[in-house]
């Protein structure tokens, strides 16, 4: 078996050794641990882990939104960016990491880079499905009252559009919440620092491992909740799946 | 630089071509084990939850919790209980394998036309009838997206398996130390071709079954 981490270092969390006999035990899920290092460890791990998502996510948008109108003006463009976003997304992610180390270097730029090219799958898919579902007989009306292709897009299409726009956008938060735990394959940083170095124990630290990544499935599911308030917010004519 | 990398990968290729089939064939072997094995428990279970119109809060709930769970965290968690090995990492892909499938599977019968439905028991067609060949051929192009989605993620996750003993070109791919960065995106474009390979094959089945379905579109 090869090392969990790309370079092994960091810091050296648990010691088993003294503490409570939960964890000498290794017990599953040892409250003892989990309040001593709520602050040294889990909170600026979920701090980071929140600060990698809401990078990845709003580039990752601004990109993807680039990208589909292009897809969307021009269709002949569709196809390959829709296959360039696939194959990004095919790429498995602890491959991508060491590829761009030589790059960018065992930074946070590095996991974002990643991240972000992750997100384009789900939110260039969705933007362009979007848009493109916007009924004729609209855009025919639309045209009827005068509207130019511009006033069209922003008033008639865009708010159309918003409802499967803000879906891909909770699919992509919540997957990249998830992906990025991986990045602390390369360096100690988010949820997935914790979570590594709980696999790096001869024994597997069950406590850290549940507790952290505990952490990281609860902040995708407030993440998934407070999405979906927002959708129901912004676009309150669209019935809520 | 980058092109160096290309041209030093698209040499290991042949160089290493043995090491690199095994190791592909060690992959597929793990990600369609589990993919079979969701497949087996998701699609008959979203079929029947989706044909007796029950259990959306279920289909809803795997479907945001299937998505939060993170890949390695499950995969760890899976070799604390079963150890190093094979079966951790299938346990694992098969779990993260299920919501995509159930999911689809139950929206695209639950989906289906009720007229269409209705007409068939007019018919006299039994609910098991219904199923097959009504709701399930019509449902087919959803369900068929459905595994495309698991399929792409089960393969691409089956490589972080390979720094949890799990073999394949996941073990390549995280023994940079061994095999060098030219190994490394060697065994990635393999990775991707399989994925993408597998994605294809399922959308063209996907494609057929929508022809099938609207001949005249």
């Amino acid at each position: 078996m090869t090392g969990w981490r790309l370079a092994d270092g960091g810091p050296v969390i648990p010691n088993f050794g003294h503490g409570s006999e939960c964890l000498r035990d290794n017990g599953w899920l040892c409250t003892s641990w989990v309040r001593q290092h709520w602050g040294d460890i889990l909170q600026p791990a979920l701090v980071q882990h929140i600060e990698l998502t809401l990078i990845a996510v709003g580039i990752g948008f601004a990109i993807a939104f680039l990208l589909a109108l292009v897809g969307f003006r021009w269709r002949v463009f569709d196809p390959p960016l829709g296959a360039f976003t696939d194959i990004l997304y095919t790429i498995p992610s602890i491959a991508l990491y060491q590829l761009l180390v030589p790059v960018t270097g065992l930074t946070v730029t590095t996991i974002e880079i990643a991240l972000v090219s992750y997100t384009l799958f789900v939110l260039y898919r969705n933007i362009v499905a979007g848009l493109r579902a916007v009924p004729p007989e609209v855009l025919e009306s639309a045209r009827g009252m005068g509207l130019t292709r511009r006033q069209t897009f922003l008033r008639v299409e865009l708010p159309l559009a918003a409802p499967a726009i803000l879906a891909g956008l909770r699919v992509a938060t919540v997957a990249t919440i998830s992906i990025a735990t991986v990045a602390a394959f390369l360096i100690y940083y988010g949820l997935g620092g914790p979570i590594f170095d709980a696999l790096g124990q001869p024994d597997i630290f069950r406590t850290e491992l549940l507790a952290s990544g505990g952490l990281a499935i609860l902040l995708a599911l407030s993440a998934d909740a407070l999405l979906a308030l927002l959708q129901r917010a912004l676009t309150p004519w669209s019935r809520l799946r | 630089m980058l092109a160096s990398l290309f041209v030093d990968a698209f040499r290991f290729i042949p160089d290493n071509a043995g090491l690199l089939l095994s190791k592909t064939a060690e992959l597929a072997e793990l990600a369609f084990t589990a993919l079979g094995i969701a497949i087996l428990i998701a699609l008959p279970l979203g079929l029947w939850l989706g044909h007796r119109h029950r259990g959306l809060f279920v289909a809803l709930a795997v479907s945001s919790a299937g998505r939060a769970l993170p890949s390695i965290a499950i995969i760890g968690f899976f070799v604390a209980i079963l150890g190093v090995g094979f079966w951790n990492n299938a346990v694992a892909l098969v779990v993260l394998g299920i919501p995509p499938i159930l999911t689809n599977t139950f929206f695209a019968v639950e989906g289906v036309d009720p007229d269409a439905v209705e007409a068939a028991r007019g018919m006299g067609l039994t609910e098991e009838q219904i199923l097959t060949r009504v709701e399930l051929p019509l449902g087919l192009p959803l369900i068929l997206a459905g595994l495309r989605i698991a399929a792409v993620f089960v393969i691409a996750t089956a490589t972080i398996a390979g720094i949890a003993g799990g073999g394949g070109l996941g073990e390549i791919i995280a023994n940079q130390a061994a095999y060098g960065l030219p190994g490394v995106l060697a065994a990635a474009l393999c990775v991707s071709a399989v994925a993408l390979l597998t994605a294809a094959a399922l959308a063209l089945a996907q494609r057929a079954a929508f022809r099938r379905m609207a001949p005249t579109a």
